[in-house]
């Protein structure tokens, strides 16, 4: 690991009764491209949002670069906005400002907060948005747009602050499938410019492609991590491995096997019921419950 | 209807009419945009997790929401010097009016805020603005937009409510119409003939609102 950027020490985070971050160490390498992977409630977006803040953890330590902030000594409003200023954030609902056109969604930080001179933060904005591929898009309000467009303009937004870091928070899981792939180049290209970024993703093959580190988040901690061959295609875990089974084969995890695949609901199996490490026992699939 | 009365009610017509242009509509306007001040205050402060705030701007509400705007106007104009604090007329009407839009706009305006999505404000925070500018950058022009059919209807109500002022000496249109129809007699067609130019001004009101809806929401695609 080359020089590190990010350090994340003992996290903890508690919504109610709810532990959802219990203890979580994280390094991050200067340049480096970090996956974070795991089931819906393991922690992962708690995770990606503390380290800016969005969500405010109880105990532990974000460090970013020379910012560093210990959430359990009560930080003060301008050290969250410094620890903030360092990265960028992209949602996976891209909270674009519907009232400002795409150009004034992205020249809006660093015109008002950056104080920016205006000709300057328009000629990188237009720049940024020939980066996203949507210069001729400069003038339209987001509503006008399509949901991959929307969120190459969330990420050219973000980049407009010139952060240290970029956040990706489910970026594509929003998005009709037909343009998840616009979006995942333009996150790709930025992994080959050298940023470096913290993706919470379902796509596996995505993280393949692009991580340099990967990490299985469950039930609040990180359970394996390492290189994305590592993790991804020969997990130690029994937790990451059933994990994976489900993300990439959902069919094969319910117990359904070749031919049967066709013609047997996956509901008529009842061989996991006894299963307590099932984590999604047969009557939630049954009732809808989660989904 | 005799020819008396026809000629009595074609008379004050512009009488009338200036008097709501000069006196009515000022008035409105005035109240409205001191209220709107004060509305928008009242909005943050009961947002606000200041307690102090939050004190503030529920027991203003609650004040001027809970007593009569008549009673409000007559114990700043009647009851004020009584104990020492004399305010002449207008600004009594003034700030009357403005104080009880306030109090009524303040929850269409807390309420329109609420409407805007955390995700506003989530986003802003995460392009490093703290909270006054990512309210007055973001979240309040989405609000306005919301806001525009709940503070109409206040507004319009404040059209007709400065009426009111006629108790306090305020020579405003419907004082004016007392005035025109005491002398004659003709109380009925002078008050129905004062209705309907309030009725007029409140109609125009309501084509501008379509207008200002109409160009608020331009970046809405339906």
């Amino acid at each position: 690991m080359g020089e590190i950027l990010v350090t994340v020490d003992n996290l903890h985070k508690s919504f109610g009764q709810n532990k959802v971050l219990k203890g979580v160490d994280l390094k991050v390498a200067q340049g480096s491209v970090t996956v974070l992977i795991g089931p819906s409630g393991s922690g992962k977006t708690t995770l990606l949002r503390s380290l800016n803040s969005l969500t405010r953890p109880e105990a532990g330590i974000v460090g970013i670069g020379s910012v560093t902030v210990d959430f359990g000594k009560n930080p003060s409003k301008s050290e969250i906005r410094e620890l903030r200023a360092q990265s960028g954030m992209v949602f996976q609902a891209h909270h674009l400002f519907p009232h400002r056109t795409v150009i004034e969604n992205i020249v809006e930080g660093p015109l008002y907060v950056q104080k920016e001179p205006q000709a300057q933060a328009r000629e990188r904005a237009l720049k940024l948005l020939e980066q996203v591929g949507l210069v001729d898009k400069a003038d339209d309000y987001p509503s006008s747009l399509s949901g991959g467009q929307q969120q190459r303009v969330g990420i050219a937004r973000a980049l407009a602050m010139r952060p240290k870091l970029m956040l990706f928070d489910e970026p594509t899981s929003a998005l009709d499938p037909e343009t998840v792939g616009d979006v995942l180049v333009v996150i790709r290209d930025l992994a080959k410019a050298g940023w470096t970024m913290v993706i919470v993703t379902h796509e596996i093959r995505f993280a393949e492609q692009v991580a340099d580190h990967v990490a299985f988040l469950d039930s609040g901690v990180i359970v394996e991590e390492g290189s994305p061959k590592q993790v991804l295609t020969d997990p130690r875990e029994p937790r990451t491995r059933e994990f994976l089974r489900r993300v990439l084969d959902p069919l094969a995890a319910e117990g359904v096997q070749g031919d049967q695949r066709l013609d047997v609901p996956t509901w008529a199996k009842f061989d996991h019921l006894s299963d307590p490490q099932t984590p999604y026992p047969r009557e939630t699939v049954i009732s809808g419950e989660g989904i | 209807m005799d020819d008396r009365t026809w000629d009595l009610i074609v008379k004050a017509f512009w009488p009338l009419f200036v008097q709501g242009v000069s006196w009515t509509i000022p008035l409105t306007l005035a109240s409205f945009a001191v209220g709107l001040v004060l509305a928008l205050l009242a909005a943050v402060g009961k947002l606000s997790h200041v307690k102090v705030f939050q004190l503030a701007a529920s027991g203003y509400i609650a004040i001027f929401r809970g007593t009569p705007l008549l009673v409000q106007l007559f114990i700043i104009f009647y009851g004020f010097p009584t104990i020492g604090l004399k305010i002449d007329a207008i600004p009594s009407a003034i700030l009357g009016f403005s104080l009880n839009v306030g109090a009524y706009a303040a929850e269409s305006i807390r309420a329109s805020i609420l409407a805007v999505p955390t995700g506003q404000l989530e986003a802003a925070a995460t392009i490093g603005m703290d909270y006054p500018l990512a309210l007055r950058r973001v979240v309040l022009p989405q609000a306005l937009r919301i806001a525009v059919p709940p503070l109409s209807n206040t507004f319009i109500s404040l059209v007709k409510d400065t009426s009111l002022a006629s108790g306090i000496m305020v020579a405003e249109m419907f004082r004016k119409a007392q005035e025109i129809a005491a002398p004659a007699y003709a109380f009925f067609w002078i008050y129905v003939e004062v209705a309907l130019i309030y009725l007029l001004f409140c109609s125009v009101l309501t084509f501008g609102q379509g207008k200002l809806e109409r160009h608020l929401n331009r970046y809405i695609t339906a």
